[in-house]
């Protein structure tokens, strides 16, 4: 019996041929841990007598989610990261540099076929590079740093088979938010999802980013993107490791198929105050808005920042609507100065951050008032997510946002596209 | 008593986690933004009881230790969700799964964790439980993560 792409990558890493249901005790080629998880796990690794971490060229840590600080508490804890950072000779990536999502894979931490855990659920995101990556706590992250493994169940794998191309004005978030309406917020719990199909072969890099990201809201494992040839040149163009592209056996065995045909697919939103309460963005056009914001590690890429440039070029935002923008790193916002982006957004109105996470988990820059409505490219809508829960969270993709902040109301964006 | 997908948000909103490494501190905040009262009236020893995917959401550990702190004896729900489960164990929070359809509000429930069984003493019905995965009871049987790497020197699973 062939093999999935989760069984493959943990059968390598554990020297043991591994099948779902298995444990593991595999090595990890790379941690990362972010500021709301790091200075726990710095706690936990003094408190299981840890001198040195395994290996400092492997360890990432990233201040993202309250950066620069917004009060004394949050600076302490940034300041304990940076102390321990030097200390150990690990990687730190600080205020400013950007979403600990977007600099792992950009600054070439992560290859295809690699095994990597981070102290941040939305470590899944890695899969679409064709990496096995999963999110976990801080106590385990510290048990990392210290030993370089990880224990894994092996996860039974859900093939999602996407048919069909995504239409003009729908976007790999689309995708992600239907998904997670018809697969719901628990459908794939412990499992790996692998994402193929037509629709997704021909997502680019960024594109995929987002698909992976989103497979933790469907409570899955991991999600993973079989690598296509663009991610392979993507890849090499941004790190020196060594990789062997891991692709899912013929005749592997999923514990569940799914096939959905994309090919109709209109822009898609995420009502309040859940992932998988999903609908047609042209079914909520009545509902007014008073933020909007594009940015978080599942759009703030530049391909995200481009798609929003094309629909806000020459107009203005809504005068009862902010814009925020935070690119998703240092890289991307140069990206979006170098190309004209950035002028774009900032003259129809936009108010641009300090790459990182932004508002979007309620610790700074942004949080809305009571009652307000806000429409996010984010991943999660939870009540109080951004930090007032008697506010409302819609989600949707970089273009639904940026049409919504010009016409102040939740709008489907292919009216703005030609 | 919650219902399906309570996430690690409604636990210990982001709002909080991100100032303070005071555990304490967090556990007063517990739950809030889903219910404001909860905190003032939990009383020692109390469960939660919910029902499919709990702890959905975030990673984060403040999670769990937030419970420890506000003095929750266990969490018992239809299903969790693995990042939550997993940090529970690490932690030592007691995380029960097994079928709480027939647990109403201020039920007088006894947790057995060795034998795996939940008992309603309000309704004279025993429920069994999943038991933990052996090598996870050896982890939390010695105190968390963090004590089993300190008394091993690293993993010592059994596996």
């Amino acid at each position: 019996m062939g093999k999935t792409i989760a069984e493959k990558i943990l059968s390598s890493h554990s020297g043991i041929d591994a099948r779902a249901g298995d444990i593991v005790l595999a090595d990890v080629d790379f941690v990362m841990g972010q500021d709301g998880t790091s200075p726990l796990a710095i706690k936990a690794f003094r408190d299981m007598g840890g001198e040195r971490v395994f290996d400092p060229a492997k360890v990432a840590m990233v201040i993202d989610h309250g950066a620069p600080s917004p009060n004394e508490g949050t600076a302490n804890l940034h300041k304990l990261m940076r102390d321990f950072a030097r200390e150990q000779g690990i990687i730190l990536y600080d205020v400013g540099e950007g979403v600990c999502h977007q600099l792992v894979p950009e600054r070439g931490h992560v290859v295809p076929g690699d095994l990597v855990i981070g102290a941040d659920s939305h470590t899944c995101t890695y899969g679409g590079l064709g990496a096995f990556s999963t999110g976990v706590g801080s106590t385990d992250l510290a048990a990392a740093l210290i030993t370089g493994k990880t224990w894994l169940k092996v996860p039974e794998s859900m093939k999602i088979v996407c048919r069909g191309r995504l239409p003009a004005g729908t976007y790999s978030k689309d995708l992600a938010l239907y998904l997670a309406g018809r697969l719901t917020a628990s459908g794939a719990t412990y499992m790996s999802c692998e994402f193929c199909g037509e629709a997704v072969g021909h997502l680019g890099v960024d594109a995929r980013f987002t698909l992976c990201n989103m497979a933790v809201e469907m409570g899955a494992k991991a999600g993973i993107i079989a690598p296509s040839g663009e991610v392979l040149a993507w890849v090499r163009g941004r790190s020196k490791k060594k990789f062997h592209p891991v692709f899912a056996d013929e005749n592997a065995r999923y514990a569940d198929a799914r096939e959905f045909d994309v090919s109709r697919l209109v822009p898609q939103v995420a009502r309040p105050h859940k992932v998988d309460q999903v609908c047609d963005a042209q079914d909520l056009s009545g509902v007014e808005i008073h933020q909007a914001f594009i940015g978080t590690c599942t759009n703030g890429r530049l391909e995200d920042l481009r798609v929003a440039a094309a629909i806000l070029e020459g107009k203005t935002v809504h005068r009862s609507v902010r814009l925020v923008v935070a690119p998703a790193s240092k890289q991307v916002l140069m990206g979006a100065l170098r190309e004209g982006v950035l002028k774009i957004l900032l003259e129809a109105g936009a108010t641009v951050l300090v790459p990182g996470c932004g508002p979007c988990v309620g610790t700074h820059a942004g949080v809305p008032a009571d009652g307000e409505v806000v429409i996010s490219t984010a991943n999660r809508n939870f009540k109080g997510r951004m930090g007032n829960s008697s506010a409302e969270i819609y989600l949707a993709s970089p273009a639904t946002v940026a049409a919504s902040a010009i016409t102040g109301k939740i709008t489907d964006p292919r009216r703005f596209l030609g | 008593m919650f219902g399906d997908d309570i996430n690690t948000d409604y636990i210990i909103a982001g709002k909080y986690k991100f100032k303070t490494l005071d555990m304490d501190e967090l556990a007063r905040h517990v739950m809030e933004d889903l219910d404001p009262g909860f905190h003032a009236r939990l009383k020692p020893g109390d469960f939660i009881v919910a029902g499919k995917n709990f702890g959905c959401g975030s990673s984060r550990e403040q999670a769990p230790l937030a419970l420890i702190h506000a003095k929750v004896g266990a969490v018992i729900a239809a299903s969790f969700a693995r990042l939550f489960y997993r940090n529970a164990v690490n932690t030592g929070l007691p995380v029960v799964e097994c079928d709480t359809s027939g647990i109403l509000d201020g039920d007088e429930l006894e947790v057995d964790l060795c034998r795996g069984t939940v008992l309603n003493l309000t309704r004279g019905i025993t429920v069994n439980t999943s038991p933990l995965p052996r090598f996870m009871q050896r982890i939390f049987e010695d105190g968390g993560l963090a004590a089993h790497i300190r008394k091993h020197g690293g993993f010592h699973l059994g596996l």
